[in-house]
């Protein structure tokens, strides 16, 4: 008798009518949001500070070099000495004051200039003074040689290189980040989905075991039908939690962003200065433009194809694992020494994802990883959207799914002969010995 | 055929421990079978395999006739001595999602609940999640999801523990009741008592292997060594008991009397009869006790289980 749906059903319900999953799951967005907001907003009010920054420049060679900028006013405070300027900057409660010293040439420049404030000074300020001071002396270095001011801003050349495969797909560099953004997204997705509904599925088990009624919904299923019906039901509960996230904080986003006026994506803004002069060098229309080119280009129908096969099969496999650890043992105490085994492949993957993939999606640490089934899912996602062969894919899936079937056999012995062991924490040549039973 | 159940020569090994050793018991229809032993003989891994829980190594488990197959999951009502509910499921929709499980629909799952529900006078309790009823609440629960599907053998592990005096005579007659509309029970406790009250048949395992099986009479008579319990009164109390001292073999008694009699344990040879015994005693002293001693269930377990 088929029963699997029966139980998919109550899974399903006990864990979405659970009171802590309904308030994590309207919560969680609501918390996100506005933490993210609170970020947003304190660091949007240290960039709006004004700062005014005073310069007592000896040498006459930078002193007017620097712009008023909206934020930041300059004033110049040439003709006073060290002492009176410092003590002037203190009165007036300046930002700081920039001293480029006496110098015997040019050369000698850098090493007397000093920047003196109250407290240390942020470091985009720093840098941004120092790009300055910099580009001035370098002009100035080339006039001594005879260049002029305007065969340096002839010599000024912007190169972006077009990229095209032999295949005549044309890409750009935004092209590499836009398929990092979706493979990271894509495997981190699955990583967390693992371990969050991993050990929900593990927790529901041990819930099973410690309430004594295993035996009685024994009598009546088979175990690997409770197990698959107990990972199903939590899976789907896990996916409706995942689409609440996702609608209720996008709708969240966008009010807040509306009603309080702060942006949030400028939430790492330290640099804010330099990235907007880099941003206006290259030009917002044109990376807007190669932003929507180079998602156009992604191998969109192979991306959501496989990214539903590797992610179902990656999740399965991970929580048929969980399920056997729920099944093991008596109280959640006594899990750790069978996680580690379970999160070391897992954030291995993670790892190689990040640093390998980025570094070279096609390298043979990635292509192996992307095989091996306990890391494939999440390394494989991360690769995909740089194009990988079909039959690499398919090799690997065909993998995976044979380890899945391995891993829910296994899975389904441990957790037959788990569930009505009470009273001891067993080891691991036990459970090798439940295998046999 | 008149067993429901037939285990034939059923072994079971976890590892290198034997937990049953070509065990074969019958339980004939209609009869409430009581499988007895001490702690780890044996008797829940034979019940698990009946449940097919756990499957046999070697032998095999007949119901009416046919060899067990997943569809006789209908046919068992299983109460298990590890037992338990979802304790933040609510009583209704626990007892439905389990008389699913059996195979009932929806709609006849409401009804027999409904009738159980009012004759246990515990309707008002279908709101209620398990967590906020007593332990006894939760077995009354546990007993009707047990029986709901009306199956033909019910297996009852321990299932009055938890129970007080009231309720467990309330299950009891239950299970009497259930016997009586036809179904065959097995009933497995250390309670001696509801054993010798309930069984007719039992089997007795100990170390894995069965030791002792059949009707509970059967096996009473089998057991019983001719001793008769007598009390009796007389003015010369030492001439007496030294007459019958020489004829036959006599132990002290211990029961309960209004006079302070010559209490005593006589046993008899194989072959004599309690007549002789007893015109012998009348014609010494005044008989106000007589009385053949029955082995209780409690002894014959005592006694099977040392001798083993």
């Amino acid at each position: 008798m088929n029963h699997l749906p029966l139980i998919i059903k109550r899974e399903y319900f006990t864990k979405v009518k659970n009171k802590s999953f309904i308030v994590m799951t309207f919560l969680s967005p609501l918390i996100m949001i506005a933490l993210i907001a609170v970020v947003a907003y304190l660091s949007q009010l240290n960039n709006d500070k004004e700062r005014t920054i005073s310069i007592l420049d000896e040498t006459g060679y930078v002193k007017d070099v620097f712009q008023n900028t909206e934020f930041t006013t300059y004033t110049n405070l040439t003709g006073l000495s060290l002492e009176d300027a410092i003590a002037l900057v203190k009165e007036k409660e300046d930002y700081g004051l920039l001293y480029v010293g006496k110098a015997k040439s040019l050369d000698d420049v850098s090493g007397h200039v000093k920047f003196y404030s109250e407290d240390s000074p942020s470091i985009s300020v720093i840098s941004s003074l120092e790009q300055q001071i910099e580009k001035r002396l370098k002009e100035r270095k080339l006039e001594l040689d005879g260049v002029t001011l305007a065969q340096i801003e002839a010599s000024q050349t912007n190169i972006e290189i077009a990229q095209e495969s032999f295949e005549g797909e044309k890409s750009s560099k935004i092209d590499n980040v836009v398929k990092l953004a979706f493979g990271g997204a894509a495997g981190y997705l699955l990583f967390m989905f693992i371990i969050i509904y991993g050990n929900m599925i593990m927790r529901s088990v041990i819930e099973e075991k410690t309430s004594r009624i295993i035996e009685v919904i024994i009598s009546s299923v088979k175990p690997i039908q409770l197990m698959m019906g107990k990972i199903i039901g939590t899976s789907l509960a896990g996916v409706t939690q995942f689409v609440i996230w996702v609608i209720l904080g996008g709708v969240l986003m966008i009010i807040v962003s509306t009603i309080f006026g702060i942006d949030l994506t400028q939430v790492q803004s330290p640099q804010q200065e330099m990235m907007n002069q880099a941003m206006q060098a290259d030009g917002a229309q044109v990376m807007a433009e190669n932003l929507i080119v180079a998602i156009g280009n992604l191998p969109m129908t192979n991306l959501i194809i496989a990214f539903l096969f590797f992610f179902i099969g990656g999740y399965l496999l991970y929580s048929s694992l969980y399920a056997a650890i729920g099944a093991a043992v008596d109280n959640e105490t006594d899990t750790q020494q069978f996680m580690l085994p379970i999160l070391m492949p897992l954030i291995l993957a993670v790892y190689v994802g990040v640093f390998t993939v980025i570094e070279d999606p096609h390298g043979t640490v990635s292509t192996v990883f992307s095989f091996i089934p306990l890391t494939s899912p999440v390394v494989m996602l991360m690769r995909i959207p740089f194009g990988v062969p079909l039959w690499q894919q398919g090799l690997s899936l065909l993998l995976l799914i044979g380890t899945f079937i391995f891993a829910v056999w296994f899975a389904a012995k441990i957790y037959r002969v788990g569930i009505l062991m009470y009273g001891k924490k067993p080891t691991y040549k036990e459970l090798f010995k439940w295998l046999k039973y | 055929m008149n067993d429901l159940l037939v285990a034939n020569s059923v072994s079971k090994s976890f590892g290198n421990f034997k937990a049953l050793n070509q065990v074969s018991i019958a339980v004939p229809k209609g009869s409430i079978f009581g499988l007895l032993g001490p702690n780890g003989a044996g008797k829940t891994t034979l019940i698990r395999i009946i449940n097919q829980i756990t499957m046999p190594d070697e032998g095999a488990v007949l119901l009416d006739g046919q060899s067990l197959k997943p569809m006789h999951i209908r046919d068992i009502g299983y109460l298990p001595e590890e037992r338990g509910l979802y304790k933040s499921m609510k009583v209704g929709e626990q007892c439905l999602y389990l008389a699913q499980l059996k195979g009932l629909t929806k709609t006849e799952a409401k009804e027999r609940l409904k009738y159980w529900f009012d004759k246990l006078e515990i309707g008002d309790w279908w709101n209620k999640k398990i967590q906020e009823l007593s332990k006894g609440q939760a077995q009354k629960i546990q007993f009707i999801v047990t029986v709901l599907h009306r199956p033909k053998l019910l297996i009852f592990d321990e299932p009055f523990s938890g129970f007080d005096p009231i309720n467990a005579n309330l299950i009891k007659d239950e299970i009497l009741q259930l016997r009586d509309e036809g179904a065959t029970v097995i009933f497995s406790t250390h309670r001696m008592e509801s054993v010798e009250e309930l069984c007719d048949h039992i089997a007795l395992i100990h170390k894995s292997n069965k030791v002792l099986d059949g009707k509970l009479n059967d096996i009473k008579r089998q057991f019983k060594s001719n001793t008769f319990e007598v009390g009796l009164e007389s003015f010369n109390r030492e001439k007496v008991f030294a007459e019958i001292q020489d004829k036959f073999e006599v132990l002290p008694a211990t029961f309960k009397n209004l006079n302070d009699d010559i209490k005593l344990n006589i046993k008899l040879g194989e072959q004599a009869s309690p007549n002789d015994l007893l015109s012998f005693l009348t014609l010494k002293a005044e008989v106000h006790h007589f009385v053949e001693v029955i082995p209780s269930a409690s002894d014959i377990f005592i006694q099977t289980v040392k001798n083993n």
